[in-house]
Parts: C-alpha cells; sequence; structure tokens
C-alpha cells in the first residue's frame, strides 16, 4: 500500500466501528416476522472497504446509521454517503460499490438510491446524477477493470 | 571361495558391461552379509577401473560407491585410507566419473574411522578438483554434504586449514540456485560462523555468496515435493547473517536499504533480521548506524498499514535497545543508550502532546517497545513520558482524548519480562504513584464506558507490581470497584471491573473482605434489589473468592441466596438461584488449586447444600409447598458446584464425602447435616408417585460419589448399585430415573474389573433384556435409559462387554416405540457429558474412544439401514449424523467419501432434527476440496438449496451456511452451480427472518464474487 503511488488523503481520521448488532429473544422466534430497518442496511455497507485505504467506510466514517433510510413496506432503500475530502475522486466509486453491494444483499422489490450527503463533494450533482442512472451503473459493472476493483472493495478481509 | 569370486565377477559383469542397475544391491547385500570383503569387490572392478572407456570406469566407480554407501560403517581405517586415495585420485579423471567419485565420498566422510590428515586431503582435492558450480543438482548437494559431515566429525582438522577451508566453501558455494541445495548451504555457513572458525581476511566474501539471496523471495512450485518452504530458508539464512558481529558493516547498511523496498514481506525479513542481530551484537557494531537505522524503523512504524510491518519494526527497536542496554558503561564516554534513547524521545514525545493526537498511538507504541526491553529503557523512558501524559491527561477534557490517553499510559504501566525490576530495584512508577492513582481514579468516576474499562485495566496492572499501590489506594479502588458492580449497567464496564477485581483479590484479600463483600451482601439480600444488579453482585462474589479468606466469606453468601429462596424470602427467581449455583461451581473450581478450599467446601458448603435440598424435597412432599431448590434447573445447576468441589477432594476427604453420602442415602443417616431436624426414617432411593418427591435428589448422590478420585473406595457398592438400577427400573420420572441410571454408570465406570464388575453387570443385563422384550411394558423407556448409560460407561473404558450393549442399541433401532430415543441416544454416548463420565470427574475415560466406536460399528450401521424397511430408515441417518458429528475433524474427513451418499440422504429425510445435525457435520467437511464431493456436487447443491427454504429457521440457517462454504472450493469445480446458487439465494434475501438474511447475504456475497474479476 505505501511507498507506491501518492494517497489523495493519506492520514485520515480514524473512527470507531460500532459492534456486533445484538440479537435478542424475538430474533430467535421462529414466528416473529422480522422487518428490514436501518441497522441491517447499515450492517451490509459498514464493512466495504475503502479503494484507498485498509480501512472500512464506517472506520473513515463514509456511511452512518443515521444516514440510512429503509422503508419496507414501501421497498425503498436511501443511503447518504460522506467522502473523506470534498474533491475526493473516489466518490463515485464509494457511491457504486455501495449500490452493487446493496442490489447483490437485498431483495430485488427493493429501489434503490444512493447519494452523496449533501454539501460534501464538489461535483455531487454529477455523481449523484451517475449512480441514479440504471444504465449508467450496468454499463460500469460490464467494464471488467472496474468490476474488479468494485469486487475488491466487496471482498471480505481475511488478513 | 572361488565358487564365491567367480559369483562377484558375474555380478560385476553383469551391472558394469550389462547396465544392470538391481546387480548393485545383490553385491551390497553380499558385501554385508560377509559373503565377499571390499578387497574382493574391488579386485574383481580391476579391469572395468582400467578401462580406456571412461562410461565402463565411471560404471565401476558407481558400483564401488553404491557399495560403500551401504557398508562404509564395517571399514577398517586402513580401508578407508586407501579407498580416499583412490578417490581423491580419480577427481582427476573424465568428467563423467566425477558424480559417483563424489558419492563415494560422500559415504567414506560418514566413517568413524577416517584416518588423521584425510578430511583435509579431501577437501584440498575437491577445492582443487572440482568445479563445483558446474556440476548437477543433486552432485552440488552430495560435494556440501561431505563438507558437512567432514564439519561435524573433522572440526578440529578443517579449523586447521584456516583461511583457506573459508575460501573453499565460498568458492563452491558462490552461485547456488537450488533452494534444497541453499539449505545446505546455509548449514554450513551458520556451522562455520556458530563454530569458530577463523574467518581470516574472507569476512566479506563469504557475507557476499549468503547475502545475495537476503531477502528471500521464493514460492515453492505446486505439488512441491520436498516441501521446502520460504520460511525455512529465510530462518537459516537469518541464522548465517545474524549470526556474527563481524557482518555488522556489511550488514547494516544492506538492511537499511532493502527497508525501502516496496515489498513488504522484504521489510519485514529485514527487520526481523535487525532484530536476531540484536541479540548477537554489541554496541561498538551497532553506533555508527544507530541514526539510520532508527530513522528507517520509525519510517515503517509510522506509515504502514500492515500489522506485520508494525510489530517487526517494533520488536527491532525493542532488540536495538536491550542490546544497547547490556553495553558497559565507561567513565569517560557518554551513556550509549541515554543518547540513543534521547534521539528516540525527541522524535516521537512531541507527537504525544499534540492537539489532535493523531500520531499518538504509532509513537506511544515505538516508545513502549523502546521502554519493555530492559529495566534501564523503562527508567528513561519512563521519567521523561509518564509527567507529560499526565499532564495531558488532566488538561484534557473529552472523554475520546482523556481515553486514548489513559489507553497510552496502560501500555507504559505494564511491565514487560524484561523490564521488570529485579530484586532490591523498585518499579520505575513509584515516583509517580500518587499521580497516577488520582488520573485513574478520577477517571473511574467519568461517565464514559470506555473510559472506566481502560481505568480498570490500568489499576489490575499497578496491583500486580510490588509498591504501586499503597493500603489506602487499594481500599480506594476497592470502594470504586463496589460502586460500579452496584451501579454500572454497561456489560462491557460489568466484566472488566469484575476481571480487575479478581486479579486484585488474590493480592489484597483483607481490603475485599472488608470493604466489598459485606456491601455485595448486603445488595444481593435486600428486598428492593432489581434482576440486573443482584445478577452482577452474584459474578463478583465468585470472581473474587480465589483465597481462601474471602472464600469463607463469600460463599455463605452465595447460600444464603438459596436458603432464602427456599423459605421464600426476598423474592428470589429459579434463574437468580441457578445463577448463584454457578458462582457456587465457579468457587469450587479453585478447589483444583488449594488443598484448604476443598476441604471447606467438604465440611461447611457440601453439607449446607445436601441439607437445604433435602429440606425442600422433603418439604413438597409433606405440604405441596414448592420450593424452587425442588426444581429440576436448580438441581442440575447443584450438581456441578458439588461434583467440582468433589473432583478436587484429596484421599482423606474423598474417603468420608463418600462414607457419607452413602450412608445418607441408603439408610437415611442425616448425621453429618446442619440444622438436623429431619425425619429419622428417610428413604431417598425409593421410587415415588410425586415428580419433585426425594427420590430427585439421586442427582446430588451422583454428584457426591461419580467424580470422587478413582483410588477413593466407596462402601456399599453392591447395596448402593442395586438400589440405583430398582429406582432407575421403575421410577415413573424422566429426572430420577436418568439420573439413577447416570449415577450407576458413573460407578460402573470406576469400578475395578473383576467377579464383583461382571455379577453386578450380568444381573443389570438381564433386568433390562426382560424389560425390553416385554413390549407392553411400561417400563421400557427406562430400562433403555439405563442400558444406554452402562453402554457408555463401558465404551469409555474399553471393557470387553462394550460391543454385546452397543449391539444391542443398534438393534433398537428399529424397534417401533423406542427407535428415535434410541437414535438420540447414539449423541449421548458420543458426546462428553457435563455432568458425569467425563475426565474432569475422574472418570476411566481412554483416548480415541470415538474413533474406535466408529470403526467398529460404521458398517453395522450402513448394513442396518440398507435393510431397514423405508420409514424406519430416518432412525438409522439420525443416529448416523449423531456419530459422525462427534468425531474428530480428521477422522470426518477420512470416512466422508464412503458416508457421504447415506449423508445425502439424511439431507432429504423429513425430520428436521435429522437435517440439522446432517447439515452441522458436513458443514466443516465442506470446506476441503474432497475429491469424493466431485461426483455429488449436483446432488449436494439440489438439496442444500431446496433447505434454505424450509420451515425451521434453523435448518435454513445451516443449509446457507453449506452453500456458502461450497463457494471456497476450487473455481472449476463450482463455478457451474453459479448462476442457479445466485437465484436461489434470491429468495432468503427475503426472509421473514433477521439471522436468515443474514447469512443469505453472507453467502451470496461470496458467490457473486467468485469467478468475476477481483472476487476470488
Amino acid at each position: 500500500m505505501s511507498g507506491g503511488t501518492r494517497l489523495e488523503n493519506a492520514n485520515p481520521l480514524i473512527f470507531q466501528r460500532s459492534g456486533e448488532r445484538l440479537f435478542t429473544a424475538t430474533d430467535e422466534d421462529e414466528d416473529v416476522a422480522d422487518p428490514i430497518d436501518d441497522r441491517e442496511i447499515f450492517d451490509l455497507i459498514r464493512s466495504i472497504n475503502d479503494p484507498e485505504h485498509p480501512l472500512s467506510l464506517e472506520e473513515l466514517n463514509v456511511v452512518e446509521q443515521m444516514r440510512v433510510n429503509v422503508n419496507d413496506e414501501d421497498s425503498t432503500v436511501s443511503v447518504e454517503f460522506t467522502p473523506t475530502i470534498p474533491h475526493c475522486s473516489m466518490a463515485t466509486l464509494i457511491g457504486l460499490s455501495i449500490k452493487v453491494k446493496l442490489l447483490r444483499s437485498l431483495p430485488d422489490r427493493f429501489k434503490i438510491d444512493v447519494h452523496i450527503t449533501p454539501g460534501t463533494h464538489a461535483s455531487e450533482d454529477a455523481v449523484n446524477k451517475q449512480l441514479a442512472d440504471k444504465e449508467r451503473v450496468a454499463a460500469a459493472l460490464e467494464n471488467s477493470q472496474l468490476l474488479e476493483v468494485v469486487n475488491q472493495c466487496l471482498s471480505t478481509r481475511t488478513m | 571361495m572361488a565358487a564365491d569370486n567367480s559369483v562377484l565377477l558375474g555380478l560385476v559383469e553383469e551391472f558394469v558391461s550389462g547396465q544392470v542397475d538391481s546387480k548393485a544391491a545383490e553385491t551390497t547385500t553380499g558385501v554385508k552379509t560377509g559373503q565377499f570383503t571390499v578387497l574382493q569387490l574391488v579386485e574383481a572392478l580391476g579391469f572395468s577401473l582400467t578401462s580406456s572407456q571412461p562410461q565402463t570406469r565411471g560404471r565401476g566407480v558407481q558400483l564401488l560407491s553404491q557399495v560403500l554407501q551401504e557398508c562404509y560403517s564395517s571399514l577398517s581405517e586402513r580401508e578407508v585410507e586407501v579407498l580416499i586415495a583412490f578417490y581423491e585420485n580419480r577427481l582427476k579423471d573424465h568428467y563423467v566419473i566425477t558424480p559417483h567419485v563424489l558419492q563415494g565420498l560422500k559415504a567414506l566422510t560418514k566413517c568413524s574411522v577416517l584416518p588423521p590428515g584425510s578430511a583435509v586431503s579431501i577437501l584440498k582435492s575437491i577445492f582443487q578438483d572440482v568445479h563445483v558450480q558446474s556440476l548437477m543438482v543433486t552432485d552440488r548437494s552430495c560435494v556440501y554434504n561431505i563438507l558437512i559431515n567432514l564439519m561435524e566429525s573433522r572440526e578440529e582438522e578443517l579449523k586447521g586449514l584456516g583461511a583457506d577451508f573459508i575460501f573453499g566453501f565460498v568458492q563452491s558455494v558462490d552461485g547456488e540456485r537450488d533452494p534444497r541445495n541453499l539449505l545446505l548451504a546455509f548449514q554450513g555457513a551458520r556451522n562455520i560462523i556458530h563454530r569458530g572458525y577463523d574467518l581470516g581476511k574472507f569476512v566479506e566474501e563469504l557475507f557476499e555468496v549468503t547475502s545475495c539471496y537476503f531477502p528471500i523471495d521464493f514460492s515453492p512450485p505446486p505439488n512441491d515435493p520436498h516441501g521446502i518452504t520460504q520460511e525455512e530458508l529465510i530462518l537459516s539464512l537469518r541464522a548465517v547473517l545474524a549470526g556474527t558481529s563481524q557482518f555488522a558493516e556489511f550488514l547494516l547498511p544492506l538492511i537499511i536499504e532493502k527497508l525501502d523496498s516496496d515489498v513488504q514481506s522484504s521489510k519485514v525479513d529485514s527487520l526481523q533480521t535487525l532484530a536476531a542481530c540484536g541479540l548477537t551484537y554489541s554496541h561498538k557494531e551497532l553506533a555508527e548506524f544507530l541514526p539510520g537505522l532508527w530513522s528507517s524503523i520509525r519510517k515503517e512504524v509510522f506509515q504502514t498499514a500492515s500489522e506485520r510491518v508494525e510489530s517487526a519494526g517494533l520488536s527491532a527497536l525493542s532488540a536495538l535497545v536491550s542490546c544497547l542496554s547490556r553495553s558497559v558503561l565507561s567513565s569517560d564516554s557518554e551513556d550509549v543508550l541515554q543518547v540513543f534513547l534521547n534521539l528516540v524521545l525527541k522524535d516521537c514525545q512531541h507527537h504525544l502532546c499534540e492537539p489532535d493526537l493523531k500520531l499518538v498511538w504509532p509513537s506511544a507504541k515505538l516508545l513502549q517497545a523502546a521502554a519493555g526491553a530492559s529495566f534501564r529503557a523503562s527508567l528513561i523512558v519512563s521519567a521523561a513520558v509518564i509527567p507529560a501524559l499526565l499532564e495531558q491527561y488532566n488538561n484534557r477534557t473529552q472523554c475520546a482524548q482523556r481515553r486514548t490517553l489513559l489507553e497510552v499510559l496502560q501500555g507504559f504501566v505494564q511491565p514487560t519480562a524484561h523490564s521488570r525490576p529485579t530484586d532490591g530495584e523498585e518499579s520505575v512508577l513509584v515516583a509517580f504513584q500518587q499521580s497516577l492513582c488520582s488520573v485513574v481514579f478520577s477517571a473511574l468516576t467519568e461517565s464514559s464506558a470506555s473510559l472506566q474499562v481502560t481505568a480498570t485495566r490500568v489499576i489490575t496492572a499497578l496491583g500486580q507490581q510490588p509498591g504501586l499501590l499503597a493500603q489506602t489506594d487499594v481500599e480506594k479502588a476497592v470502594d470504586h470497584l463496589t460502586r460500579l458492580i452496584l451501579e454500572e449497567g454497561d456489560a462491557q464496564v460489568s466484566s472488566a471491573v469484575v476481571e480487575c477485581s479478581g486479579s486484585l483479590s488474590r493480592l489484597h484479600p483483607k481490603a475485599f473482605i472488608s470493604r466489598m463483600i459485606p456491601r455485595l451482601k448486603e445488595q444481593t439480600l435486600s428486598d428492593q434489589c432489581n434482576v440486573a444488579v443482584r445478577q452482577r453482585c452474584v459474578t463478583a462474589l465468585a470472581s473474587v473468592s480465589s483465597q481462601l479468606t474471602v472464600v469463607q466469606e463469600s460463599s455463605p453468601v452465595l447460600l444464603q441466596v438459596l436458603a432464602s429462596a427456599h423459605t421464600g424470602s426476598c423474592g428470589f427467581s429459579v434463574e437468580e438461584v441457578t445463577a448463584a449455583c454457578i458462582s457456587l461451581q465457579r468457587i469450587a473450581e479453585h478447589a483444583r488449586d488449594s488443598e484448604e478450599i476443598g476441604r471447606f467446601f467438604h465440611d461447611i458448603i457440601i453439607p449446607r447444600l445436601l441439607g437445604l435440598c433435602l429440606q425442600a424435597a422433603l418439604q413438597s412432599s409433606d405440604s405441596g409447598h414448592c420450593s424452587p431448590l425442588t426444581d429440576e434447573a436448580v438441581l442440575s445447576a447443584v450438581v456441578p458446584v458439588i461434583s467440582t468441589a468433589c473432583a478436587a477432594l484429596h484421599s482423606e476427604s474423598a474417603s468420608r464425602m463418600a462414607a457419607q453420602a452413602v450412608s445418607l442415602f441408603l439408610d437415611g443417616d442425616v448425621s453429618f447435616l446442619p440444622e438436623n431436624a429431619f425425619p429419622s426414617k428417610i428413604q431417598l432411593l425409593q421410587s415415588q408417585t410425586e415428580s419433585r418427591g426425594p427420590s430427585q435428589l439421586v442427582c446430588l448422590l451422583m454428584a457426591c460419589v461419580c467424580s470422587l478420585p478413582c483410588s477413593v473406595e466407596i462402601p456399599e457398592m453392591d447395596r448402593l448399585l442395586f438400589q440405583l438400577e430398582d429406582l432407575s427400573c421403575t421410577c415413573p420420572h424422566l429426572f430420577s430415573y436418568t439420573f439413577a441410571a447416570k449415577c450407576f454408570a458413573g460407578l460402573v465406570n470406576k469400578r475395578p474389573a473383576g467377579e464383583a464388575l461382571d455379577a453386578v453387570l450380568e444381573r443389570v443385563m438381564k433386568r433390562i433384556g426382560v424389560e425390553l422384550e416385554n413390549v407392553s411394558s411400561a417400563q421400557r423407556t427406562q430400562a433403555f435409559t439405563l442400558l444406554l448409560w452402562v453402554a457408555k460407561a463401558l465404551l469409555l473404558r474399553y471393557h470387553p462387554l462394550s460391543t454385546a450393549l452397543t449391539d444391542k442399541l443398534f438393534a433398537l433401532l428399529s424397534d417401533a416405540a423406542l427407535g428415535p430415543q434410541v437414535a438420540d441416544g447414539f449423541g449421548v454416548v458420543m458426546s462428553d457429558s457435563p455432568d458425569v463420565l467425563n475426565r474432569d470427574c475422574n472418570a476411566d475415560v481412554r483416548i480415541m474412544y470415538r474413533q474406535r466406536f466408529f470403526a467398529e460399528n460404521s458398517t453395522k450401521l450402513v448394513q442396518g439401514f440398507n435393510s431397514a424397511e423405508q420409514e424406519k430408515k430416518s432412525c438409522y441417518l439420525k443416529a448416523l449424523s449423531h456419530i459422525v458429528s462427534n468425531l474428530p475433524r480428521q477422522v470426518q474427513l477420512t470416512e466422508l467419501p464412503a458416508l457421504l451418499p447415506l449423508l445425502l440422504e439424511a439431507l432429504s429425510c423429513a425430520d428436521q432434527a435429522v437435517q440439522l445435525s446432517t447439515l452441522s457435520c458436513l458443514q466443516p467437511v465442506l470446506l476441503e476440496p474432497l475429491p469424493a464431493l466431485r461426483n455429488q456436487l449436483e446432488a449436494l447443491f439440489s438439496r442444500l438449496l431446496a433447505l434454505t427454504t424450509s420451515p425451521a429457521m434453523k435448518v435454513r440457517i445451516a443449509s446457507l451456511q453449506c452453500v456458502h462454504a461450497l463457494s471456497r472450493l476450487p473455481e472449476h469445480m463450482v463455478l457451474p452451480f453459479r448462476p442457479r446458487v445466485l437465484k436461489a439465494l434470491a429468495v432468503p434475501l427475503d426472509d421473514k427472518k433477521r439471522l436468515v438474511r443474514k447469512e443469505a447475504v453472507v453467502a451470496r456475497g461470496e458467490w457473486c464474487l467468485l469467478g468475476s474479476p477481483g472476487g476470488r
């Protein structure tokens, strides 16, 4: 990692990870249906790796639970993410990773909306537009180099 | 003799001219058995050794060398001398002969009768006549082996050669490429360095030929038959490079250079090599390079993202500091350690004080590594760092910053093995004792949980070092801990507090007895106490009780909980009583280390426990009032208290315990129980009709007698066994008859083999047989339970009768009424039972009894399955999955191929319990790419995917875990299934249970990555 190319933000602030979700007795109960809630969505995306640092999006505070909104009945999810610096060139890639992770992990009835926290990025609108465009997302995932980087962000860290 | 000669000539002829390689072995056998001598062989070889054809000469030498490799030990000194002269001469011969000559020389160097001087002459001729690097791999290895052999046996002679030997060695090793040979070459070089050969003027040359491989970058080829790992090469090269301080001037610049490399592994290797140098070098060699080394290490630790590099850097720094600490101070020069540490402090200390605390951790780790290297270093570093940290802590107000500072402080407070003060020295922290304590106590009063947790850790560290906590400080600490136990609800804090109390109470029991226990007692037994506080008190009582004096105060409190629960005051629930029992058991575990605690349990606790339970049982049979102490859950929790304590009893108290328990249960002798107010005629082992009656106390009998050491003789054994047998066969209550059977089994397991045991077994077998045969009998389940436990008891000790009993169990699998119970019974047989028949209970358990059971019975099971009627097959499958899932992993892997079809069958069996246990035993096995799986993948996938929508949540979860495990198999095996799996896993993503969705997400994520770029 170090030594090679220059990093855009070489020394980011690191935030504490929240613990694993604590499971309650109702989670074990066969008859109770558990709705998909904010924390569950947050758990899906918090462990995504940052493209530059060996850290998770949660540790960099790129995603926060309060910026996740889900409505199980209406089948909608909205996630806001905050790039570490206002002109982070990785913003699109991070957004794409979040989107792909949700596409792979949620039932297809959900409409998934991923966008940048308002006012935190220089080219916010352009990135949001790219992420909202279904065809552009699909085309991006046809590109094997891009897919490779996204997959690396989504791999579970073994080390 | 003449005949032998012609035989030998024939063999030689066939080997040399006929090219029949097998004749060498025959010749060897001939020489070994004394049929021919080596001399005769040489004579017979005469014509081929003098032939004009180099190939023929080569063949001749080859035969001789092969024979010598087997027979070198029987040679005389004279023979060896002649042979060596011959071989040395042959080295000058044609190059095709050289390999065979080297083989022969290798054999001769192993001789114990090597004549003096020959080692030198062999080496001289090799160095002179052989160009090692132009030989083949095996021949080069032969040369290295000759060198190593001679170094082993003729060290003095080689040292006499002086620098010539080193030069020869360097020349032969120079340019080696094969990893196998490199290992030998490094071994040779290590011998040279460690055994004190004089390197003369060839220090640099020897360094050059070895250091050119540093850092080692080698990845073994797939299916490597030689099994050489990169790790092996790295370690053996490191032993050479770091072995002598003569290399320092060359090695240290090399390390500094390699640390700038981009390759992580070479950084790690360089740092570890540097750490190894710290052990052999002295200040003299290091001095010149210290600033450079320090700046490289600092750069690595500050900038790296990898934990391996960081920890290697820290241990390198630590090694450097400890090396400097060893240097002798001279009066005129400055203290080198002080100079170096000043450098470190200058670069690190200011980071501890910067407002955003960004580089606090790397700096703190570096400083801690330096301080941990020696006592003197810790003095210097602590004197500079601790006041600064304390001041920082007092100046900051934010909790997060204070926590960071306190965590850093904790690292300095905890001494390492090297920085511990020796006798007569005071701890480095004594000067700061007051201010440290006040910081810690103020942290304990903060509201932040993580700050409190860190503060308890610092107290623990302080408490473990003598002289750092004054008596008043200990008392203050105990007051704080008590307050936190009573008031703090956070799980993390209370577990940290409990841990800290445990470690402090070992050293300062008095403070705990006088200040903590009374308050916990008051809270526990008060009426207004809420459940969570009570729970924390009870846990804390257990964890502070490791010393007898504390145990004497704390365990009566727990007993009082039981007593008031029995009388119905204070409103204790069954869960709280159970928790008190668990705490008592944790205290009882200390009886293993301390005989006094064991005796205390025997004298006070166990009689009172028995008395309470007996009172409760008798009362309920009289009046109908239900005491919690008659609850099965509570009784099951009392059992481990008694059995843990009894297992640790020593001979005399153990025999007394046995006698008291037996007389209580057989004759109703209550004399040893306190508060003796029991009716005179009590019959505890009689089968009764009511469920909460005294008969369930048989579990306490089991706890008392079944865990005692094997050597203790139990009085009236036969009468006891007879009563237990009777109770277990006739009692209608599940709890009572099961424990009676367990108790019977526990006693049988320990009883010495002999006629008495045989008679008991014969009688009980007869009785079980009769009961089981009578299909209409109401007591068939009881008889089966007894059979099951006796079978387990005998199986564990490899008793010859155990086969007959297990066969009976197998036969019962097809029984219409008992089948399912029998199938589950195999789970009992194969798993460790927690309260009886395990090693902690001193039971006679032979090693690998599970494997043995499986090996003897798996075929019976498979046959039984094949011949069973359709509706009874599920019992066999259930039994099979119980047996397989309890086997050790290694055995599972070897047995799986044979059992896989049956396990797949079990997956499609409708019984959810069968599905679940099969899935749980399949899951670990699926992680290995077994060839047997390959043909079954289709069936496996369709069954597993079908189970992901099973009505039972646990089955869905387990099947998803299996599907996840399959994604790790080699890509070519599972890639064809990817579309199907992804489609099928979309369904559980919308499962109504969160736990199922969680597994589905993980599994589907892995399957998406499979075969995709950047994935796996």
